[in-house]
């Protein structure tokens, strides 16, 4: 058993000749916060890809507490305690805010075969307490279809508490935010992840996000790391300032206002 | 030796009409992203109309046969140009299922139209002149006419490689097949492209009709047949690909003339069970792409609730109308009051399985047959009671749905609804084929209820009972935490999984419960009947449940309850009223689709969620 809740040595993975990822290394601590920037297409959602399970990785190991993830499925990582936000949403669009967070407890609870009992029942207080801690409380009874995308965001993040995970791997989390509900809602969730010892992976292009709440940054460059270590390393590392900072894309927020 | 060589030309020839309809099919798929279930009208049309004009025609010579063929393509594409400028047009907004029963109206019309035109007696076509006579193979004779079938078939496939390839039209049909916003986004008059594509599609159906005729009987039955192995060939091939609907084509063609050698009995399952294997290993057909997901409403769905006091009103107000009806409806009135309950478990069963499931059947039939012959079987066999046989009816259903949903749930969209659809043809072809066991054609009779459910009114209660009981389980079910697992699957297969949603396994398991369900109804109507014939597992049967679920509204939960209802009381009332009520029924389906793309219930929540009176009613 492994002190760290993930070690991930050697990660690959390649589509068709392309090497979106190659040779990543990096371990997290419990509790500890990591952001993974780097330009668009650097490989970043790639790598959360392969965490979840969804995508095989050509190569390399990811053990979470000593286990091996490669080869398991999403829904078996799921339950090792790893939840997840994706980068656009996804949500149960014909189910209100409140059965998103309900749905994913009745899996969490092992109920998902039940025939009788009414699922709209069914872990309402959880739910609520959780998109309390989200904010999203008041919009409970509202369809995910309708909601505004920042909205989408926060219900994606009560869904990945659901299972009191370990682990949190978000992706772009604060995409399609206003600046100041960005920094509410990383403000939130680090204090959620404190609270609780989770340990939580994000990227982000935000870098006043990142270098607010990470305790540590990696930069990936065309699927490899090129930076690793304290936001003010980082910042200062001449490598980085010349192959990203530089160039001026960390500060781009032209994808997130849609313009790009 | 030679006698096989042979067979492999005799599936060469056939193959060649099969891949002109395919084809066709293919090709407007591709482009309008319609499922046309009218092609195989269109088929038979050209057939008919060959057979008439080549006879005005010819007197014999040469250019009249090949010029009656050619003209009765033509005037094939005409009717295509016309169905899609009245109709289509004015339905591409819709959802794919919706427009899947517009065209499926048009079937029904044009089965009327042929009946009234050309009677109900199969025609003989003349032999091709000048291609009359047989050409010696090894000893073995083949007929001329078939070389020419042979022949046509890459050339035709050439033609619209040119096409395609080297016309500038072609450019933009292949673009459009790729990315139709990109373009409609390039300027292009896109409902010019849509007619043209319809009208050489409707060509090429119609092409392959008439050139059937000097090899068979025209009859008024070739459109449902062709438009199944059409279907076949065009998901074995792969959807929107000319070229895979070509290899399709000549693998089912020799399929059917080889499986004719060792299975004579189970040629048609032999069609389907290739099909399954080859869905299962490659889910987009041979050459074929993903397709997106097949969606039965318009719009994302509004969330589910549970009735309101009026709604629960209403209910009571219906169930005490229903225990009542005995007291002022005959036998007559209850027996159809029999039908229409049977009828709405049955459309109730299908929308658990494609509104709550997202998974479009095209073959639900196939669970309300077998649950037929599994009560009738086993009445017919062992001598088992009434009840004994309700519950047999179903487990044989339910064991089929389980059997067919494994393959079934790895695939989606419209290959999801063609592999339903093979499993029912494959179910009828063995119920109709095995006449020792099942009967055939003939079917099973005196299958009647035990004495204690056998007056009308008995039995109406038995029905009320059993089907409305089926009902409520499977509203029950909806709302319970797996019918909200069946729709988190539907609504986010990303989301599902990475919340610990296995989502093959609980698909199978609601295939298999719906298959259980309309197992229940199709039992009742065995003994409703007294008697099961092969037809209640055929396409026709699975279309009436798709009808009734879409007229009522894929996406309401009261939906497939009116629409069932609605559908089998117009369809009573009008064949009291005239012989056609083929025509009346497309009429109304097509004149309902354009006019309500919700459905029924859909339509009137939508007035009452405009007016604000209810917020999301279910
Ligand atoms: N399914 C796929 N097939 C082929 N190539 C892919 C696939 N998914 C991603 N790629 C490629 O892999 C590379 C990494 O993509 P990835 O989505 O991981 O980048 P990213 O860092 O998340 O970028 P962004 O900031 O835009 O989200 C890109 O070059 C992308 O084009
Ligand atoms: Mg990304």
């Amino acid at each position: 058993m492994s002190a760290n809740t993930l070690s991930v040595r050697g990660l690959c993975k390649n589509y068709g000749g392309v090497a979106a990822v190659s040779g990543v290394d990096f371990d997290l601590a419990p509790g500890e916060i990591l952001a993974l920037i780097g330009p668009n297409g650097a490989g970043k959602s790639t790598c959360f890809n392969m965490l979840n399970g969804q995508f095989p990785p050509s190569a390399g190991s990811i053990k979470m507490f000593g286990e091996e993830l490669v080869g398991k499925k999403p829904r078996q990582i799921w339950r090792m305690g790893v939840g997840r936000t994706f980068q656009i949403t996804a949500t149960f669009g014909s189910m209100t805010v409140l059965e998103n967070v309900q749905m994913a407890l009745i899996s969490f609870h092992d109920r998902l075969r039940a025939l009788w009992p009414f699922a709209g029942g069914l872990y309402q207080e959880q739910a609520f307490q959780l998109l309390e801690l989200v904010g999203m409380a008041t919009q409970a009874g509202r369809p995910c279809s309708v909601l505004a995308y920042g909205d989408l965001k926060r219900v994606e993040l009560a869904v990945a508490l659901a299972n009191s995970p370990k682990l949190l791997l978000m992706d772009e989390p604060t995409a399609g935010m206003a600046p100041k509900e960005r920094i509410e809602l990383m403000q939130l969730t680090a204090d959620i992840v404190k609270q609780r010892g989770i340990s939580v992976l994000f990227t982000e292009h935000d870098m006043d996000v990142v270098f607010t709440h990470a305790n540590r940054i990696m930069v990936l460059s065309r699927g490899r790391v090129v930076a690793e270590g304290k936001p003010k390393e980082v910042r200062e590392n001449p490598e980085v300032q010349a192959t990203y900072l530089g160039t001026g894309a960390v500060y781009d927020h032209s994808k997130d206002t849609g313009a790009a | 030796m030679s006698f096989l060589f042979i067979q492999f030309l005799n599936g060469l020839a056939s193959a060649s009409s099969l891949f002109l309809v395919a084809s066709g099919l293919s090709i407007i798929f591709g482009v309008s992203r319609i499922v046309n279930f009218a092609h195989g009208s269109f088929y038979m049309l050209g057939a008919y109309m060959a057979f008439t004009l080549v006879h005005k025609l010819s007197g014999g010579t040469i250019f009249g046969f090949w010029g009656g063929v050619v003209l009765a393509a033509a005037a094939v594409a005409v009717v295509g140009a016309l169905v899609e400028m009245i109709l289509l047009r004015r339905i591409y907004q819709a959802p794919e299922l919706l427009q899947l029963l517009a065209t499926f109206g048009l079937v029904l019309i044009v089965q009327d139209l042929v009946l009234t035109i050309w009677g109900p007696e199969d025609l003989l076509g003349p032999r091709a002149p000048g291609l009359r006579g047989a050409i010696d193979i090894f000893g073995q004779s083949f007929p001329q006419y078939d070389f020419v079938l042979i022949i046509l078939g890459p050339v035709v496939l050439g033609l619209l490689w040119l096409l395609f390839h080297r016309t500038r039209w072609g450019t933009l049909i292949r673009a459009a097949t790729q990315d139709r916003e990109m373009v409609a986004a390039l300027g292009v008059n896109q409902s010019w492209l849509f007619t043209s594509v319809f009208t050489l599609g409707a060509f090429l159906a119609g092409l392959g009709g008439a050139v059937q005729l000097p090899r068979e009987a025209v009859n008024h039955v070739m459109d449902l047949q062709i438009i199944t192995e059409a279907f076949v060939i065009v998901v074995i091939g792969g959807l929107g690909s000319v070229l895979g609907a070509f290899l399709a084509a000549v693998i089912i063609g020799e399929l059917n003339a080889f499986g004719i050698l060792i299975f004579p009995q189970l040629t048609l399952v032999l069609t389907f069970l290739v099909m399954a294997v080859i869905l299962v290993v490659r889910p987009w057909g041979l050459l074929g792409k993903p397709e997106g997901v097949v969606r039965g409403g318009a719009g994302a769905e509004r969330p589910i609730k549970p009735l309101s006091p009026t709604g629960r009103n209403a209910t009571v107000a219906l169930l005490v109308a229903l225990l009542a009806l005995p007291m002022i409806s005959g036998n007559y009135g209850l027996s159809v009051a029999s039908e229409v309950l049977i009828y709405t478990l049955f459309a109730a069963s299908l929308h658990f399985m494609m509104g709550t499931g997202g998974m479009v059947s095209f073959g639900h039939a196939a669970y309300f047959g077998l649950g037929s012959y599994g009560a009738a079987l086993t009445v017919k066999y062992f001598g088992v009671p009434m009840l004994a046989a309700l519950v047999a009816g179903p487990a044989v259903a339910g064991i089929a749905a389980l059997v067919f949903g494994w393959f079934c749930v790895r695939l989606s969209g419209v290959y999801l609804a063609m592999l339903t659809l093979a499993f029912a043809q494959i179910a009828y072809a063995v119920v109709f084929q095995w006449s020792s066991f099942t009967g055939g054609d003939n079917g099973l009779i005196g299958i009647w209820p035990a004495p204690w459910a056998a007056s009308p009114t008995a039995f109406y209660y038995l029905s009320l009972l059993l089907c409305g009981g089926g009902i409520v389980a499977v509203r029950r079910i909806t709302f319970a935490p797996f019918g909200y697992t069946l729709r988190a699957c539907r609504d986010s297969a990303l989301r599902a999984d990475s919340i610990g949603i296995d989502l093959a396994r609980h698909r199978w398991y609601g295939f298999t419960l719906a298959g259980f369900f309309a197992g229940i109804a199709g039992s009742l109507y065995a003994f409703l009947k007294g008697s099961v014939f092969p037809d209640t597992i055929s396409i026709a049967t699975s279309v009436d449940a798709l009808v009734m679920v879409l007229l009522g509204g894929v996406q309401t939960l009261a939906g497939p309850i009116v629409g069932a209802a609605t559908y089998k009381i117009l369809h009573v009332s009008i064949s009291s009223y005239t012989d056609q009520w083929r025509t009346a029924l497309g009429v109304i389906i097509i004149v309902l689709v354009v006019a309500f793309p919700m459905g029924i219930v859909g339509f009137i929540q939508n007035r009452l969620l405009r007016s604000g009176r209810v917020e999301d009613a279910a």
